[in-house]
């Protein structure tokens, strides 16, 4: 028994060589597929969007300069002016914005500059909650409570059932928690010595945050403020729920107006027939949401990266 | 560094040091405008919490409150043989169905589904729908219901004399484990939650092993070349993609170019009720391409925070690679790895607008069977009676809201507890 041990242990030791292991490769293969599947997914989503967006304007009643200059959009007798959906998109991003960027400068601030730690460990889970809420809730919410809100202070006259004000300022709740926490690391990440050279010349701790930190983060608020703006041109069922059904050519925010992402989900809802206008408009809209918000995420994220090589 | 931090000095502060004697450095003005700013930022942090409260509050607000209903015939009347309607059993529900109704409506209805195939609850619901017919005739939120009752207690007894006034919860344990239907009243949430599940269980079987596969190639395989490179940029890009664009990609492959996979077509498994491509699978693989990059982002960072030092040990002692990372590496990075999951599910269930334009059916009363049922699921609904005009089905919608997020409340809660039992500290 022993023996045979020993040769068996005498074996194994001339075969310590490295050799060709056909599991590990295997594995180590599909590993590699796994991280490949995610440029499939964009190159999906490019060619997807891209064969169907064609196909919408290779229509015969498609006028490219049409779509660039005209204000109606109306697939089904041929109008295809895109800019009652782009108008109102821009109005809820930049009524959103307005909500999100000062309100989100100043939270952050706040948590990084002025509050103890102890308060931080409570607001920060807070602020999640927020983040983590579903956007339909969020368009109850403006549905429910801020047009409401709106028409007891502006009156029912002014202010319609379904406005791209109300889906605008709940957008911008929903964004405010994104902005802080971009813009508190990039505050946390100034540092220290930078805050102290200040104090010791005398500056106040408000000047301290805005004369010294604020500078110095500013890249990278640049960085959050471009993802929200992304975020909110992206946001889809606030204003399908609370800016109004059908497109409107109008910059009353307290009009009822169909935004890009409204639209899709509208038109889409129940059984949509394949090669229809509307199926293929779809996917025109998909395509111009796509690359607008993929420019804007990579001019944030190489912002970033100019950010983090100043301090690294 | 010069160039990034324009640090200029205060206006306060600026051109006074040439004369010595005007030396005015203004502190109290500097502290005052300080308070006042330190009061605008906390004021803004308030504003935050407050909107958080609001929405809450105008959820619960819309969940409770008083409901005035009619019944075009009193249930008292159906009773039979002294068994209350509430109580009959199925054959006796189903043999009401048969007596009172029409036989081409009874057997619609057969048609539908077969009352052999029924459950209790829905037989019963039918009759509520078909015989009772309960009509909410109006509702009240919780805020009105608590500060106006004796005023809404006169006007239901003024304007409509045979109604019946109650106050309600619209979110009852009925509620949750009734199946959908066409009235407020007698309407549930049970459809919409297992439709959820269903969608939820192919999003995780989808996303989870290939998300997984994915980050331990990016830490422990890839080198620094460009192909790795791409992948990385293309990971955190698609992590910004507008949910609605993955909703139109899983339109386009899922639902029409795959239509024989996820109609069950090629595994002859086509449910007659769909026969198309609009089917629990194809809305569970959507939602995982949707979160994948999200489950890659935390997985990785997860494998990243296991010690470079295990790893050492397990190569010194022979171990290969992948022996490395299935018996160390992943081991160690699992209780990350599924709290970064969990968050990823929580934000694939809240997800409405990509099932919107795969295809939700939102009147189906039936349990999904199989992956190739039509589906629905909560946000799905709540979408759907939100944008109702009557003001019952808001109703309804603020407490499906509030299964939806006890639902996304106890997901989180288990990602908290399972970070904290068990993330280590090397």
């Amino acid at each position: 028994m022993a023996n045979t041990a020993t040769n068996g242990m005498n074996k194994k030791t001339k075969n310590l060589r490295r050799r060709a292991r056909v599991g590990e490769t295997l594995i180590q293969g599909l590993l590699f597929l796994s991280g490949v599947f995610s440029i499939f997914t964009t190159i999906g989503i490019v060619y997807e969007l891209g064969k169907e967006a064609l196909l919408f304007f290779q229509m015969p009643e498609m006028d490219l300069l049409q779509t660039l200059t005209s204000v109606e959009w109306k697939p089904h007798v041929g109008k295809f002016g895109i800019w009652p959906l782009v108008t109102s998109t821009l109005m809820t991003t930049v009524i959103a914005m307005s909500i999100a960027i000062p309100f989100g400068l100043s939270v952050s601030i706040y948590l990084s500059e002025y509050a103890t730690p102890k308060m931080r460990s409570i607001l920060k889970p807070i602020l999640e909650v927020l983040a983590g809420i579903p956007t339909i809730v969020y368009g109850y919410f403006a549905l429910m409570f801020m047009t409401p809100l709106l028409r007891n202070i502006f009156g029912n006259d002014v202010v319609q059932i379904y406005n791209t004000a109300s889906a605008g300022l709940v957008m911008g709740i929903l964004i405010l928690p994104l902005i802080t926490s971009m813009t508190e690391d990039s505050l946390s990440a100034v540092p220290r010595s930078l805050r102290e050279a200040a104090y010791g010349m005398g500056a106040t701790r408000l000047e301290v945050a805005l004369q010294v930190v604020l500078p110095a983060a500013l890249f990278g608020i640049a960085a959050a403020v471009i993802i929200g703006i992304s975020r909110a041109i992206g946001e889809t069922m606030i204003v399908a729920v609370a800016a109004g059904a059908g497109p409107n050519f109008t910059f009353n925010p307290f009009e009822s107006a169909e935004t890009i992402t409204g639209h899709i989900v509208r038109i889409s809802g129940g059984d949509l027939a394949y090669d229809s206008i509307d199926y293929n408009s779809i996917f025109a809209l998909g395509l111009l949401l796509f690359v607008i918000t993929l420019t804007l995420n990579m001019i944030s994220q190489r912002i970033v990266r100019r950010f983090r090589e100043v301090y690294e | 560094m010069k160039a990034i931090i324009p640090l200029t000095p205060s206006p306060s502060l600026r051109g006074r040091g040439e004369h010595a004697h005007e030396y005015n450095f203004n502190i109290e003005g500097r502290n005052r405008t300080g308070t006042a700013w330190r009061w605008v930022f906390q004021a803004s942090t308030i504003v935050g919490i407050l909107a958080l409260i609001a929405l809450l509050l105008n959820i619960m607000n819309g969940s409770f409150g008083y409901v005035a209903y009619e019944a075009k015939v009193d249930p008292a009347t159906l009773a039979q043989d002294g068994i209350p309607l509430e109580e009959q059993s199925r054959e006796q529900l189903v043999a009401l169905l048969q007596s009172k109704l029409s036989k081409g409506a009874f057997n619609k209805l057969e048609t539908d589904e077969p009352f052999e195939k029924r459950s209790r609850a829905n037989v019963l619901q039918v009759v509520n729908e078909r015989i009772v017919k309960y009509e909410i005739v109006q509702v009240w939120d919780l805020w009105a219901s608590l500060t106006k009752s004796a005023k809404i207690k006169a006007t239901v007894e003024k304007d409509f004399p045979g109604a019946e006034l109650e106050f309600i919860s619209w979110l009852t344990t009925d509620f949750i484990t009734r199946p959908q239907s066409s009235e407020a009243i007698t309407t549930g949430v049970r459809t919409a939650i297992l439709g959820s599940l269903w969608t939820i269980l192919f999003t995780i079987l989808f996303a989870f092993p290939i998300g997984v596969g994915a980050a331990i190639y990016l830490e422990e395989y890839a080198t620094d070349n460009r192909l790795n490179r791409i992948i990385r940029t293309n990971i955190n890009n698609l992590a910004g993609v507008p949910s609605i664009v993955y909703g139109i990609l899983g339109l386009a492959i899922f639902v029409r170019t795959l239509e024989p996979l996820t109609s069950g077509e090629i595994f002859g498994l086509v449910d007659p009720t769909t026969a198309n491509g609009r089917t629990v699978l194809a809305a569970g693989l959507t939602l995982g391409l949707l979160v994948l990059p999200i489950i890659i982002i935390n997985a990785q960072e997860a494998i990243r925070a296991v010690p470079q030092s295990l790893r050492k040990a397990s190569y010194g002692l022979g171990a290969t690679r992948w022996q490395t990372i299935w018996s160390h590496v992943l081991p160690n990075a699992l209780p990350g790895i599924l709290t970064g999951t969990i968050l990823a599910i929580s934000r694939a269930i809240g997800e409405t607008a990509p099932l919107v334009v795969v295809g939700a059916s939102t009147a189906i009363s039936f349990d999904p069977a199989s992956p190739f049922s039509k589906f629905t699921t909560l946000p799905i609904q709540i979408y759907q009676w939100t944008s109702r005009p009557q003001p019952e089905f808001r109703s309804v919608a603020a407490a499906t809201i509030l299964v939806l997020l006890m639902m996304l409340l106890s997901l989180n809660a288990s990602a908290v507890i399972l970070r904290n039992r068990f993330s280590k500290r090397y």
